[in-house]
């Protein structure tokens, strides 16, 4: 789940820096993460993701990324939209 | 996102030392991605901190970083900002570092109005000696040596630095790290002194005391309890009780300290040449 090998992969985890404090799987708008059995952060629906970075800008260990990221008006961070769950 | 963050991370110093789900961490991020909108050059960029859990943040930081002692950040920054007027001074401080020890050196930056941008994480306890309460503490609230509940009052930082005279006011939560990026953008683009308040959790020590659950259910508190300055303003003072006003509060324009100081320089060199 972790590895950049399959570029359809939206998400990447640093197992090692992650806590799995359960975080981006509550933010995540579209339900795509879930906890393993070690509590650690797996893509259950790589293909519900829309790209919106919540996970990433929520994530407090620098643990989970966003390949390519989603738009520039996004990344900048100045768009209207809710940080995360509505 | 012009770099990405691993580039402003140590990354052998991972993973960082602070609890699961403590929020220090996503304020990190916000500054990062601020830094990282700005596209500033690292070399330019120096980062300063005291004592506390939030302060350990420079060492993971690949910049010009500088961990002092308890309180006085913002005493260091003052001084290399002095020496070195083109660098950000960018100063990582805790509630109990800022608004505790070092609450009179940050009245008396904001009154110079010396070009720093602060950050303070304020998770209104003492999290790395294990909960102690913080000028920062709400009254009713629970710490280690408030075990019946706080009695004394929490400061406004934001008025407090307002009135002492800062550049640039803001405080956003860890529930809205996307602003409190945008504001800490603002506040490194602010001639003058600045000053973000970014209210997050300690779920260890705050969070246990107070009965506030998990990490996601803390920020889902901030989410739902905050309102924003427009807002809180038509409203009574009374019904803001408990909430968090949220928003920016001030821009002002007042001369910075280095650039008066400039001034005060050429005027001694053109005594001496007299
Ligand atoms: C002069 C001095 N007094 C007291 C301490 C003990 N001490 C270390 S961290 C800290 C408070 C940290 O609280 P805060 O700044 O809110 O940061 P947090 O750990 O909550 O992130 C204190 C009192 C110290 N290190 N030095
Ligand atoms: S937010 Fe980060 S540390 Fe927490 S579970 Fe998700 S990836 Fe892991
Ligand atoms: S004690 Fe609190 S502030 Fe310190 S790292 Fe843990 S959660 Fe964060």
């Amino acid at each position: 789940m972790t590895s950049a090998e399959s570029p359809e992969v939206p998400v990447l985890v640093r197992q090692e820096w992650c806590k799995g404090c359960g975080i981006c799987i509550a933010m995540c708008p579209k339900k795509v993460l879930e906890a393993a059995a070690d509590g650690k952060v797996v893509l259950a629906r790589p293909e519900d993701c829309i790209k919106c970075e919540t996970c990433e800008i929520m994530c407090p260990d620098f643990a989970i990324r966003v390949v390519g990221g989603r738009s520039k008006e996004v990344a900048r961070g100045r768009e209207d939209v809710a940080d995360a769950r509505a | 996102m012009a770099v990405p963050i691993d580039d402003y991370l140590r990354t052998q110093f991972m993973p960082h030392i602070w609890c699961p789900g403590c929020g220090h961490g996503i304020i990190l991020g916000a500054v990062l991605r601020a830094i990282g909108r700005l596209d500033l050059p690292k070399d330019e960029v120096c980062i300063v901190s005291g004592i506390g859990c939030a302060s350990r943040a420079p060492g993971y930081l690949d910049f010009n970083t500088v961990h002092t002692t308890h309180g006085r950040a913002l005493a260091f920054a003052t001084g290399i900002k002095i020496a070195r007027p083109d660098l950000h001074v960018i100063v990582l401080t805790g509630d109990g570092d800022a608004a505790a020890i070092g609450g009179n050196h940050l009245i008396h930056a904001a009154r110079r109005n010396v070009g720093l941008t602060t950050v303070m994480f304020n998770n209104s306890i003492y999290g790395m000696t294990n909960g102690q309460y913080s000028p920062m503490t709400p009254r009713g609230r629970y710490a280690s040596t408030a075990p019946y509940g706080n009695v004394e009052r929490n400061f406004d930082m934001c008025e407090l630095v307002r009135a002492a005279g800062g550049n640039y006011v803001a405080r956003a939560t860890t529930a809205h790290a996307r602003q409190l990026s945008n504001y800490v953008e603002n506040a490194i683009q602010t001639p003058g002194f600045a000053f973000v308040e970014a209210v997050t959790q300690c779920p260890t020590y705050f969070g246990r005391r107070n009965k506030m659950g998990t990490p996601v259910d803390m920020i889902e508190w901030f989410r739902k309890n905050s309102i924003n300055a427009a807002a809180a303003a038509k409203l009574d003072p009374a019904d803001l009780d408990g909430k968090i006003i949220i928003g920016e509060f001030y821009r002002g324009d007042a001369p910075e300290y280095t650039e008066v100081y400039d001034e005060v320089i050429e005027r001694a060199k053109e005594a001496a040449a007299r």
